[in-house]
C-alpha cells in the first residue's frame, strides 16, 4: 500500500498473444489527423501543443494503447516490487527499475497467471536478473513453471543459459484456493480454463481488491463456474479482464480458444459487484481506433444494463496508472 | 417460457418474453429445443420474434449461437427478427449481428426465408 493505505496498479504490457508495434503508417496517420486538426490554432509552445492534445484529441488520436505483452505492477509503497506475468513488459519495468533504484539490491515478486510465451517472454530481457544482489521470486501453480522459465534461456533459443543468471532466483509453487501472505498482500489463486491451464490472482492489500484474471475462458451455461468467478471477483475495486475476443468469437470460431469477451467481463463485474472492469490481453489485430471503439462500446453496454450499481470501464494501455 | 409458436405454412414464428438470461435460459433452451430440431432441409424455417424480448445476456445469446448451429448443420434456416433498440445494441456490441441472420421486422424475415410464409402472413 501506498503511505496512505492506497493501492496503485501499473501496467507494463497489456497485449495479447504476440508484442505488436505500431507501424509508421499508422504513425503518419495519427500525425496528419492531429496536424489537419490543429489547423489555424496558436500552438507555438510544447505546453500549448500538450493542452490541445489533451482536449482536443480523443485516446487513439493522441496516445497508443501499445504492444507488450503482459505485465502488471501492484504498488504497495513498500520496498519490494510485485508484478503480475513478466511478458514483455517487463522488459520496461526492469529497465526502469535500474535507472530509479539501480542495478542491484532489489526484490521481486512475480505472480505467473501460466507459462505461455507471451507471458514469459520478457524474462530474457529482465535486467535485474542478470545482476548479483537481486532477489526474485516466481510464483505460481503449474508444476512446471520453473521448467518454462530455463526452457526458454536454454540454447537454441537464447544465448544466455538460466544458470548464468547472476541473481537469486526462486520459483514458489502456490495451491489455487488457498490464502497467502506474500509481500504485505493477501493473495488468493484460482483455476482457470485455457490451454494448459492459467490461475487467476485476488490480491487484497488494506481494504483494497484487484484481481488479475488473464487468458481464461468462461463458458456462460456453466452456472457454477460463473459463480465461482462472480465469488473471486467480489466487491474488488479493480478486475483486470482478458477481453481478447469478441462474445460471437469467444462462442463460435474461437470457442475453446481460451479468451474471454469484454461482454461477459462485464456480466461477472455486475454479478460480483466489482467497482471497475479493466480490459487486458488486447488482441494483436486491433489498432488503436478498433480498442477505443471496443471501451466505448462496454461502457454503453454497462450503461443499457445497469441495475443499481456502476461499473467503471477502462482499457488497460502500457503506461497506464490505477490509484485504487 | 411460452414462445407462442404460430406458423405461417414452411415457417415457424416464435415469440419469447422478457429477459433470456441466468434464470431464464435453460428453460428458453429447452423450449426452443422442438422447434429447432424441425428447422432443417425440405423441413421448417424458424423465425424469432424478439419484439418482447427486453433483455439478452451472453447466455441468452449463447443459446441463440447453438440454434443457428444446429440449424446450419441441418441445412435449415433461422433468423431473428424485431430486436427492441436496446437488444439490437447488445447484439452489436456483442457483433451477434455479424454471425446470426437478423432481420428489422418479422415480415422482412419471411420475405428472405419463404416467400409462400410470406404471402400466408401478408393474407392472415
Ligand atoms: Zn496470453
Ligand atoms: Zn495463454
Amino acid at each position: 500500500m501506498q503511505p496512505d493505505g492506497r493501492l496503485k496498479v501499473k501496467f507494463w504490457g497489456t497485449r495479447g498473444s504476440i508484442p505488436v508495434a505500431m507501424t509508421s503508417a499508422e504513425v503518419r496517420r495519427k500525425l496528419i489527423s492531429a496536424l489537419t486538426r490543429a489547423s489555424g490554432r496558436k500552438l507555438e509552445t510544447p505546453d500549448q501543443a500538450a493542452a490541445f492534445l489533451d482536449r482536443e484529441l480523443d485516446f487513439a488520436g493522441s496516445h497508443t494503447f501499445g504492444g507488450n505483452s503482459s505485465c502488471v505492477e501492484i504498488i504497495t509503497g513498500q520496498r519490494d516490487y510485485v508484478l503480475c506475468d513478466l511478458g514483455s513488459g517487463a522488459r520496461v519495468f526492469g529497465n526502469e527499475v535500474l535507472t530509479t533504484r539501480g542495478p542491484s539490491g532489489q526484490r521481486f515478486h512475480a505472480f505467473m497467471s501460466h507459462t505461455h510465451w507471451d507471458h514469459i517472454m520478457g524474462f530474457p530481457f529482465f535486467m535485474p536478473a542478470y545482476a548479483a544482489g537481486n532477489h526474485i521470486r516466481i510464483y505460481g501453480c503449474h508444476a512446471d513453471l520453473e521448467e518454462a522459465f530455463r526452457g526458454q534461456h536454454a540454447a537454441p533459443s537464447f544465448p544466455v543459459d538460466f544458470s548464468r543468471l547472476s541473481a537469486t532466483i526462486e520459483f514458489v509453487r502456490l495451491e489455487p484456493e488457498r490464502e497467502y501472505e506474500i509481500a504485505g498482500l493477501r493473495v488468493r489463486p484460482k483455476l482457470q480454463r485455457h490451454g494448459g491451464d492459467s490461475y487467476g490472482y485476488r490480491f487484497q492489500g488494506g481494504d483494497k481488491v484487484v484481481v488479475y484474471s488473464t487468458d481464461a475462458e468462461h463458458k456462460q451455461d456453466d452456472l457454477t463456474e460463473i459463480k465461482a468467478f462472480a465469488e473471486f471477483f467480489r466487491d474488488a475495486d479493480l478486475v483486470i479482464f482478458d477481453s481478447q475476443y469478441s462474445l460471437a468469437e469467444a462462442t463460435s470460431i474461437k470457442e475453446d480458444w481460451g479468451h474471454s469477451s469484454n461482454v461477459v467481463g462485464l456480466e461477472l463485474c455486475q454479478m460480483a459487484h466489482a467497482k471497475c472492469l479493466c480490459l487486458y490481453h488486447h488482441e494483436p489485430v486491433s489498432d488503436d481506433e478498433r480498442i477505443a471503439a471496443l471501451l466505448a462500446e462496454t461502457r454503453r453496454l454497462e450503461e443499457i444494463t445497469r441495475s443499481d450499481r456502476r461499473v467503471e470501464i477502462l482499457a488497460a494501455y502500457d503506461g497506464m496508472e490505477i490509484a485504487l | 417460457m411460452d414462445l407462442r409458436p404460430k406458423r405461417y405454412v414452411d415457417t415457424v414464428v416464435l415469440s419469447p418474453v422478457g429477459r433470456i438470461d441466468h434464470s431464464t435460459s435453460e428453460d428458453f433452451k429447452i423450449t426452443l429445443a422442438p422447434h429447432m430440431t424441425r428447422c432443417a432441409e425440405g423441413q421448417d424455417r424458424v423465425i424469432l420474434d424478439f419484439a418482447s424480448v427486453e433483455y439478452i445476456s451472453s447466455v441468452g445469446l449463447r443459446v441463440l449461437m447453438l440454434a443457428s448451429k444446429q440449424a446450419k448443420s441441418q441445412r435449415g434456416s433461422l433468423g431473428i427478427a424485431a430486436l427492441q433498440p436496446a437488444v439490437r445494441e447488445i447484439f452489436d456490441i456483442s457483433r451477434f449481428t455479424m454471425v446470426l441472420d437478423v432481420f428489422p421486422s418479422v415480415r422482412e424475415g419471411l420475405a428472405r426465408l419463404s416467400p409462400k410464409a410470406l404471402a400466408a402472413f401478408d393474407a392472415a
